[in-house]
């Protein structure tokens, strides 16, 4: 007898009859798992979705029952344009990722495996640093004496204001966003069969039919996707707007951080906060209902 | 082929405007003139002097990296635990579920950030270790079981069946069999939790107050209050921090994919 099959037989576990093991090992199953969850359940709504629906509470309740905070978030001429530049910020940060991930996210489709591995990686890497250091040092470029604006004299352009606008705010968190952009895009072009294209050419369609017809509709999954997380990011940002922005020019989060930290409106911030995570919340639920659809067409495999 | 070129330049001056920009608060750092110019004026290490020689950023910097730690440990624990039983449930909540650990993802920051101020304000938690640690723990905890769970999927079910059947213990099974094989995606998670809380800014602006500030929120006090370049020292400092411990999370998740 091999000491391994000795262990095994006086193994108190092997010892004990199979069928006392049956019963408690099926309960084990069954609590096991959700005894494991407990903690994450526990953090997550402790601290997370008990803030939440206290911001929730606030909203209908500060300073008093009722929905005033609601009715003047969508009243006060200022709240409306503060939304509406929200909005057209990210759409427009939305519209600049998209055009430049596609074509990079296409590269990556054409190159070989080292060559993508690198430009994953490359990618990748701003998200290495915090945003904070990288508005930092967009706040140095585009300072009213900054290089750029050096640059820019020195060619005859002369200075502009880069700071403080909405320029500058869009360019800063577009850096920040790409790679949100590049990866959804890139993982849905690696997913079309290419023998499409060659289907296309030979039924005589050219490069840029091909590509409008065939190629850009069955990458439609990926530029959704990618748009969508873009987008809704966009909407939340706080710290490149209050830094690269003007005050003039403000965005929803930096409207909430001013109610709540400066004017100690609660309600207030709190019900623009709300706003802002339903919208959210809608993008992505119309979305979802969307690419299902959309990732039914040919050659392109459902998530 | 010509296409080619034009998509290869376009994309090194992609690459060249993600990462250089970046890099200029590397030369302002050494700048030997007060100021935030740049090219610098010549070049000094009174930045990094001032840094190394202030208590107060000291002892942000020592807050940071201890909630960095503590947050790391809570999000991985929780994660791991999280990540198996979720790998082990066959209930039809299981997606709603996951999608809830998920979610802090999505919320916009400033949302979370209003809602744990309000919380902490109630209990007590505002400027303290733990309200940190709890706070940056819900944003680090979706990477911690995104990568957790990645590498579970690459494990074969049956090599924990085989060990329960050879008489190893769930925990025995766990440490020995389950937990070795996804080390990879563990490490990387526990990585990823380490920077997302040393980086972190906007909760972590709302739960400070003076008596404790972490080193992001002790930057953006400085950014947006005075024209001191030692921030940019610092800011140096806290990228060469997260992107070395980067570095380390993508050679482990590189090992992991070797391994699937």
């Amino acid at each position: 007898m091999s000491s391994a099959t000795r262990a095994l037989a006086t193994d108190p576990a092997l010892a004990a009859p199979p069928a006392g093991a049956g019963p408690s090992r099926r309960s084990r199953v069954k609590w096991g798992p959700l005894l494991l969850l407990l903690p994450a359940i526990a953090v997550v709504t402790m601290f997370f979705l008990v803030p939440l629906v206290d911001v929730f509470v606030r909203s209908v309740t500060d300073p008093e029952p009722g929905l005033q905070n609601y009715e003047w978030l969508l009243t006060n001429p200022v709240n409306l344009e503060v939304i509406a530049r929200t909005f057209l910020t990210s759409l427009v940060v939305t519209f600049a990722c998209l055009v430049v991930a596609y074509p990079y996210a296409y590269l990556m489709t054409i190159v070989g495996e080292r060559a993508r591995a690198w430009l994953t990686l490359f990618v990748m890497m701003p998200l290495w640093t915090s945003i904070l250091v990288r508005t930092l040092a967009w706040m140095v470029l585009l300072a009213d004496t900054g290089p750029i604006n050096d640059f820019l004299e020195a060619i005859g352009v002369g200075r502009q204001p880069l700071i403080r606008t909405t320029f500058g705010v869009a360019l800063g968190m577009a850096q920040v966003l790409l790679p949100f952009m590049v990866l959804p895009i890139y993982s849905a072009l690696a997913k079309i069969d290419r023998r499409l294209l060659s289907a296309s050419s030979s039924l005589g369609a050219n490069g840029i039919t091909t590509f409008f017809r065939v190629y850009l509709p069955l990458s439609r999954p990926g530029i959704f996707a990618g748009s969508i997380t873009v987008f809704i990011l966009g909407l939340g940002f706080y710290i490149i707007p209050s830094l690269l922005g003007s005050p003039k020019e403000a965005m929803v989060s930096s409207l909430i951080y001013q109610q709540v930290s400066v004017f100690l409106l609660w309600g207030q911030g709190a019900a623009l906060g709300i706003a802002l995570l339903v919208v959210t919340l809608i993008i992505l639920v119309v979305f979802n209902r969307f690419v299902r659809g959309a990732s039914l067409a040919p050659g392109v495999e459902p998530e | 082929m010509t296409m080619k070129r034009v998509l290869v330049a376009f994309s090194v001056l992609v690459i060249f405007l993600l990462i250089v920009p970046t890099l200029v608060i590397v030369p302002i750092s050494f700048n030997a003139s007060p100021s935030f110019n740049f090219p610098p004026e010549g070049w000094s290490l009174q930045w990094y002097e001032n840094f190394l020689t202030d208590r107060e950023w000291l002892k942000a910097l020592g807050n940071s990296v201890l909630v960095a730690i503590l947050t790391a440990t809570v999000a991985t624990v929780t994660g791991v635990l999280a990540s198996l039983g979720l790998s082990r449930v066959r209930f039809r909540g299981k997606s709603l579920l996951e999608n809830y650990f998920l979610a802090p993802m999505i919320v916009p920051g400033i949302v979370i950030a209003i809602g744990l101020y309000s919380l902490f304000i109630r209990l007590d938690l505002l400027g303290t270790i733990p309200g940190f640690v709890f706070a940056h723990t819900i944003v680090a905890l979706p990477l911690v079981i995104i990568n957790v769970m990645a590498s579970l999927q690459g494990v074969d079910p049956r090599l924990a069946q085989a060990a329960a059947s050879l008489g190893a213990s769930k925990a025995r099974t766990f440490f020995t069999i389950t937990l070795p094989l996804i080390v990879p995606g563990v490490t990387a998670g526990a990585l990823f939790a380490f920077v997302t809380s040393f980086d972190e800014i906007i909760l972590s602006l709302f739960i400070q107050d003076p008596s404790l500030q972490t080193l992001p929120v002790k930057i953006y006090r400085s950014v947006t209050q005075s024209t001191d370049p030692t921030v940019a020292a610092v800011a140096v400092i806290t990228m060469a921090v997260s992107v070395t411990v980067m570095l380390v999370a993508q050679l482990a998740t590189r090992k992991r994919k070797a391994l699937t």
